[in-house]
């Protein structure tokens, strides 16, 4: 009794990480499974079909491509706009700071279906087509503030000292900013580039509202619920998931290394 | 998906020099005139298209207008889902804090070593689609399955099943903002020095005193940060309710969505959209002032 007690706090840890991946194991399970009917809920019979014919139902591979073309373009023009911000946020003085931050902090505290709307309320007013073009637009927006929170926490964590000290060494600015501030900065803005193509890869409700007729990833599985899952999208899903995990534990391993080779020289 | 500030890490005037010139302002400018007009301007547009008229003879088809009886209307007629979306929305975080505050309080505490990989598995199920992870609880909630048929036995669902009806809508609610919940708490409990703790243990607290009157009142900040972040877009959220519940169960997103969408009634879908941000921001503001937590913005 006294064991459990004293471990209390370690047992429903540990209990509400098994529970965020119940559902993360529920996938993967049924990516193996051939379904009895056409909804791929309960488990019937083992089978590969779906890792070995991964594009095997039409539209499958198609939205998931679309979903990474997006996802790699608004990731990459949201990272240049957001880190700029940043540098501004914490190394430039302006007016209007206030409506700035207010104006960044705003798009993560709206719900995505008033974002989705709102946008295009916008674009039926301005007879804007729908399509790629419309969903790279929404999602440059919501990610923007993400990449400015993540980058702006990093610039402000480095210590201004290494700066000083290249610049004592008559380092000028931009060989300042290529060997010491850019290289400090860059597993932040690696890591704000991630979680981007991770909000702009599983976005349904803004990118629904102003996909037209496009087709993104997400969009396909909503349009399959009703109709029933292929089991390729549970393969696909599967594969995303590993890879991403597979990235993001490969970034702690290098900087774990980096730390102990630096705490032992 | 993951939002954790560092309060600590406020720029510090002193130390780092704050250049003052153009290349400031140029930085700023493209992302924020970014901003500007794809997230600030649709609201303007958002608000005239609440208060658009139909076109006479043509349906389908509207035009300028100050019809703020659209509002009128549109809350009469949906205003039980205005109140079943803050409902489920305000249940949800309840349990996401209840659910997230243990393991939170262990990673910032007793994780060691752990730490980093402990946040890594927080935020990894987000790295699985979120519409997958939901139609996921369908399997595990199932009528057939063990979760139910438990329950059941023990005589505790008033429907006699889980699917379908308002508390599948709630788990899953409660399960897909989980993450938003324990970041900012982590974030808030990793701040504490825990030699405030034992001053208090020092001074004959009990571990339960010591928690109530130190460890509670300083994560305070995160636990406003994550109950933000998990109940707004849990209350704009119509995902769970259309996988998950039954036509009974619908929440104020999926009559945006329909309205927008399906019936092309722009004008009443804006006012629902317009309303739904201007109740959150209401209680945002309210609760911020509440819990004395003004600088959090």
């Amino acid at each position: 009794m006294n064991w459990i007690r004293k471990r209390i706090t370690g047992i429903i840890a540990v209990a509400v990480l098994i529970y965020l991946f119940i559902p993360i194991a529920v996938i993967m399970v049924l990516s193996f499974n051939k379904p009895a009917g056409k909804y791929n809920l309960s488990w019937n019979e083992f089978s590969l079909d779906a890792w070995t014919n991964l594009c095997g139902v039409p539209g499958v591979c198609t939205s998931f491509v679309t979903s990474i073309e997006i996802g790699i373009f608004s990731t990459i023009c949201a990272t240049i706009l957001g880190t700029m911000i940043s540098f501004a946020l914490v190394r430039y003085r302006f007016r209007g700071r206030s409506t700035t931050n207010l104006l960044i902090f705003l798009p993560m505290a709206t719900p995505e279906v008033v974002m989705g709307a709102s946008l295009l309320a916008l674009f039926l007013n301005l007879r804007f087509p729908l399509g790629q073009g419309t969903v790279i637009i929404a999602h440059i927006m919501f990610i923007i503030s993400f990449v400015v929170v993540t980058v702006k926490a990093r610039l402000q964590g480095m210590d201004p000292r290494l700066e000083e000290a290249a610049r004592d060494l008559y380092a000028g600015p931009r060989a300042v900013f290529r060997y010491v501030t850019f290289p400090l900065v860059l597993p932040g803005i690696l890591g704000a580039a991630l979680l981007g193509f991770s909000l702009s890869f599983d976005d349904f409700i803004i990118s629904f509202f102003n996909a037209g007729t496009l087709v993104t990833f997400p969009i396909y599985i909503w349009g399959a619920a009703q109709r029933g899952i292929p089991v390729q999208v549970n393969a696909l899903a599967t594969i995303v998931f590993i890879v991403a995990l597979a990235i993001v534990l490969g970034g702690q391993f290098v900087s774990y290394r980096r730390r102990k080779a630096l705490s032992a020289s | 998906m993951v939002v954790v500030v560092p309060r600590g890490a406020q720029a510090s005037p002193a130390v780092v020099a704050q250049r003052s010139s153009r290349t400031g302002y140029l930085l700023l400018f493209p992302g924020m005139a970014w901003l500007a007009v794809f997230f600030a301007i649709p609201f303007v547009t958002l608000f005239m298209t609440s208060l658009q008229k139909p076109i006479e003879g043509k349906s389908g088809k509207y035009t300028f207008g100050l019809e703020f009886g659209n509002y009128v209307t549109a809350f009469t007629e949906y205003w039980p889902l205005f109140l079943r979306s803050f409902i489920y929305a305000g249940i949800a975080t309840l349990l996401a804090l209840a659910i997230a505050y243990p393991l939170a309080y262990f990673i910032a505490f007793k994780a060691g070593n752990w730490r980093s990989l402990m946040l890594v598995l927080v935020i990894a199920p987000s790295f699985a689609s979120f519409l997958l992870r939901t139609y996921a609880w369908k399997t595990i909630l199932a009528d057939e399955g063990i979760i139910t048929s438990t329950l059941n036995a023990l005589h505790l669902l008033p429907e006699g099943r889980i699917l379908n009806t308002g508390i599948a809508v709630v788990a899953g609610l409660t399960y897909n903002f989980l993450p938003f919940m324990i970041l900012p708490l982590y974030a808030a409990l990793e701040k504490i020095d825990p030699r405030l703790v034992e001053a208090a243990s020092d001074l004959y607290a009990s571990p339960q005193t010591a928690f109530r009157k130190v460890t509670w009142p300083l994560s305070l900040p995160g636990v406003v940060a994550g109950t933000l972040l998990t109940f707004i877009p849990a209350a704009g959220d119509y995902i769970n309710a259309s996988l998950l519940g039954s036509t009974g169960n619908r929440m104020i997103g999926n009559a945006i969505q329909i309205n927008f969408i399906q019936f092309r009634d722009y004008p009443t879908a804006s006012a629902l959209s317009f309303m739904l941000m201007a109740i959150i921001l209401v209680l945002v503001f309210t609760y911020i002032r509440r819990a004395g937590t003004e600088d959090l913005l």
